[in-house]
Order: C-alpha cells, then structure tokens, then sequence
C-alpha cells in the first residue's frame, strides 16, 4: 500500500541528494583524503566478496594442481633443483661480497645496510576499473602492511601498497599514470624519474634532456631516493629512445621488468624506517 | 517481507561478486555491467522500493571495492537509476529488446560519467575499448531480464 507518508522524498530530491552526497565524497576522498582511516574498516568489511569473488579461480588452480601428471612433477622437480643450485651458487659468491661491502661501508662511515624484512604474498584480484592498474593481495593490517610499502615480485619492483585492510590490501602498480618512481641507471648511474603510462608494458622515464647519455638496453635500478623503494632493485629496461629537437625532451620508453601481466606470488618488503633516517 | 528483500540484496551481492572477479585480460574488456543490469531490473520492477537511494549504496560498495576514489561509482549509478525510476512506466511496456537497447544507451551514459568523473581526478585518455561493456551489457540483458523475473515470481516479491 502506497500512501504519501509512506513514499518519502521525491525522486527528483533523491538523485540530488545523491549527487551532492557523491561530489562530496569525491571532494573528500581524493582531494582532501578524508576517508584514510576509514578505508580500512570499509575494505575489510567489503573483503568477504573479494574472498567470494576468488573461489572459483582458486578451486581452478587447485583441481589444476590435483591432476598434474607424474611427468610434470618430475620435470618441474628437475628444473627447480636446477635453479637452485645455481641461486645458490650465486648466494656463496653474495655473501662474502656482502661482508665485504659492510667492511668497507664500515670503512668509510657510512651506514651499514641492514638485512629488509620480506613476506610472500600471493595475487588475490586484478582491478576491471580500465582507468587505474590496481592489484589485490592477501596481505593486510594483519600481516603490519602499511601504506605505500613497496611490492615487487621475482624480476621486479610490482608497484606499491596503496589501500590497506585487515586480511587484504590493494597495490598501485607501477604503470598507472598516476605513479611516479625515482630510478638510477645501471650503466652510468644517471637518475631519472620514471612514471606510469597506463598500458601494463610501458613506463615513460621523464624530462630527460636531449644530451643526457641514456641507450636503449640500459637498466634502471630504484635509487632508494623518496624514501618508499629499496635502492637497487631492477625496475625497466629502456626499450626506445626519441630525440626530436623540436621536443623539449627526449622521448623515452622503457619496459617495466617486473611480469606485470601475469602476476601470482609478489614479495612485501618492510624498509628499515632508521636505517632511511641516517641517510 | 524481509525474506523477499533478502532475494532484491542477494541479486545485488551476486551482481557485485561477477563484477569484481577475476577475468582473463582478453575477456575483461568484454564484463558486462553486472551491478547496472540487477539495478535496472529491480528498479524497473520495485520502482518504489529500488531507486536512487540503493543505487548510490551499490556505488559506494563498487567504489570500496574497485579501489577508486569514493562517490565516483555512486554518482554514476545515481545518475543512469534515476533514468530508470522516472521512466519505467514507459519501459515495463517495451519488448525486452527494445529494453536492452534502452540499457545500452543507459550503459553508455554511465559509462561517459565514471569516465568524465575521473578525467577530472587523474589525467586518463579516452579509448572506444572503454565501452565493450555497453554492448555486452546489452546482448546479456535479456537472459538477465528473464533470470531475474522468474527469481521475482517464484519468491513472489513485490
């Protein structure tokens, strides 16, 4: 029974209210960024549906695991035992390199690097929003994941933590437009900022001028600077380089190393907040 | 009563659920709009009990969920809902395909806000791939439209 006390405001006083509730929000959420401490109990209350949203493809996987022949076992086994080996091998060679690189800091008075804390994490969910390149992982407040703590995975920088939730967090990859990060190359160890395109195979390295000596094939490594990425760890391959003189910079593309598009385990890093303060 | 909104939250939940899971890339392009089909049905159907109000609830879901900034989901929701709530006297009389090329349009409108919405917060370019889902949207609606309608009947909400 429809009554007019029953109906509540109109339909044209409901979408108003709607839209200025929503500008509002936006205003916020993005400009002010109002809602930080909120997200996490808004992500962890929503996170049930992500868990929800993942069962089949994790019931995929696993009745993929089950029927995977004796054959593959054995070749994977091989194959891995390989790798470990010759991980190893380079491991051996690390370790006194590293001794002696903390003599020689020691040496000189610099701060010693101290070991960085890591945890694996595995891919929950890839964001459908075309507009930002976003990931979920199964990390969250509970595992002491904080905001803006750097991903990578096996080859890589991945990007960074950006939304935190109890069981879960939600990553910004390093190709969204709206990331930046400061990179140093490996060749001559000239910095550039590196920042994202919007496709997951390109990255743009910015405001390079015209003489600066950078080559296709060079790496770049994270140089530590910004405080939010280790130093050293590989980020992009510079893949072409433009120089039109009628440009004020030159135009250069690098390819991310990290395998954006086939993400599953990734790797949390926690930096050592003293160690970054004496430097 | 509440039973029978219980299956009006539950379509929706199932909505949200297909709308965030995970795709191949190829086939990601092609998502319909599940969250847009399950509210346009509703609202066509309960016009007084599923409006605007439920969709700018449903948008702030989608938003905590897709990981953009809040309140851009819900307006656009508002917005294509609200088309929906004024006109559905007219659109309960149309075929189911007329009724899809209606959400087409609707689709794309929606599409057009969240894509305006954040051209205004980050600088992104427009791309034609951004409305496959317009068309998607549109094949799916009518097996939508009779999925939902045989889940209207047989739990007799209204």
């Amino acid at each position: 029974m429809q009554t007019i006390f029953t109906r509540g405001p109109s339909l044209n006083n409901r979408l108003t209210l709607a839209l200025v509730l929503s500008v509002g929000l936006i205003l916020v959420d993005h400009k002010l960024n109002g809602f930080d401490a909120a997200r996490v109990y808004l992500n962890s209350f929503m996170s049930p549906l992500q868990y929800v949203a993942n069962l089949p493809s994790t019931m995929l996987n696993w009745s993929a695991e089950r029927v995977t022949s004796q054959q593959q076992l054995i070749s994977e086994n091989e194959y891995l035992s390989e790798q470990m080996l010759l991980m190893s091998e380079q491991l051996q060679r690390f370790q006194m390199l590293k001794t002696e690189n903390q003599r020689l800091r020691a040496l000189l008075d610099a701060p010693i690097r101290e070991n960085i804390r890591k945890k694996v994490a595995q891919l929950m969910a890839v964001d459908n929003n075309p507009f930002s390149h976003q990931v979920v992982i199964n990390r969250g407040a509970s595992d002491d994941v904080y905001v803006s703590q750097p991903v990578l995975d096996e080859s890589g920088i991945v990007g960074q933590v950006m939304e935190v939730g109890s069981t879960t967090s939600r990553v910004l990859l390093l190709t969204d437009v709206t990331h930046a990060l400061p990179v140093r190359s490996g060749r001559n160890g000239i910095q550039f900022i590196v920042v994202g395109s919007g496709a997951l195979d390109e990255l743009y390295v910015e405001h390079v001028a015209h003489s600066v000596d950078i080559q296709v094939g060079d790496m770049l490594f994270s140089s530590g600077l910004g405080n939010v990425f280790p130093e050293g760890y590989p980020v992009a391959q510079v893949s072409s380089v433009t120089r039109d003189e009628s440009r004020p910079f030159a135009v250069i593309i690098a390819t991310p190393m990290a395998k954006l598009d086939r993400l599953k385990h990734l790797m949390l890093l926690w930096s050592d907040k003293e160690a970054v303060g004496d430097e | 009563m509440s039973k029978r909104y219980s299956i009006v939250i539950f379509t929706i939940v199932a909505a949200l659920v297909l709308q965030i899971m995970p795709m191949p890339i190829q086939a990601d392009l092609y998502r319909p709009d599940w969250v847009l089909l399950v509210l346009a049905y509703w609202t066509m159907a309960l016009p007084n009990r599923v409006n605007v109000g439920v969709a700018f609830l449903c948008g702030l879901a989608m938003d905590i969920l897709l990981g953009t900034a809040l309140g851009v989901h819900s307006f656009a929701l508002s917005v294509s809902v609200y088309v929906l709530a004024a006109n559905y006297q007219r659109l309960r009389n149309y075929s189911v395909w007329q009724q899809a090329i209606v959400i087409a349009l609707l689709g794309a409108l929606y599409h057009l806000v969240l894509f305006w919405l954040q051209h205004l917060l980050t600088s992104i370019y427009f791309q034609f791939d951004y409305l496959w889902p317009v068309l998607s949207s549109m094949l799916i609606w009518p097996w939508v439209f009779w999925l939902l309608r045989r889940t209207r009947r047989r739990f007799k909400v209204s």
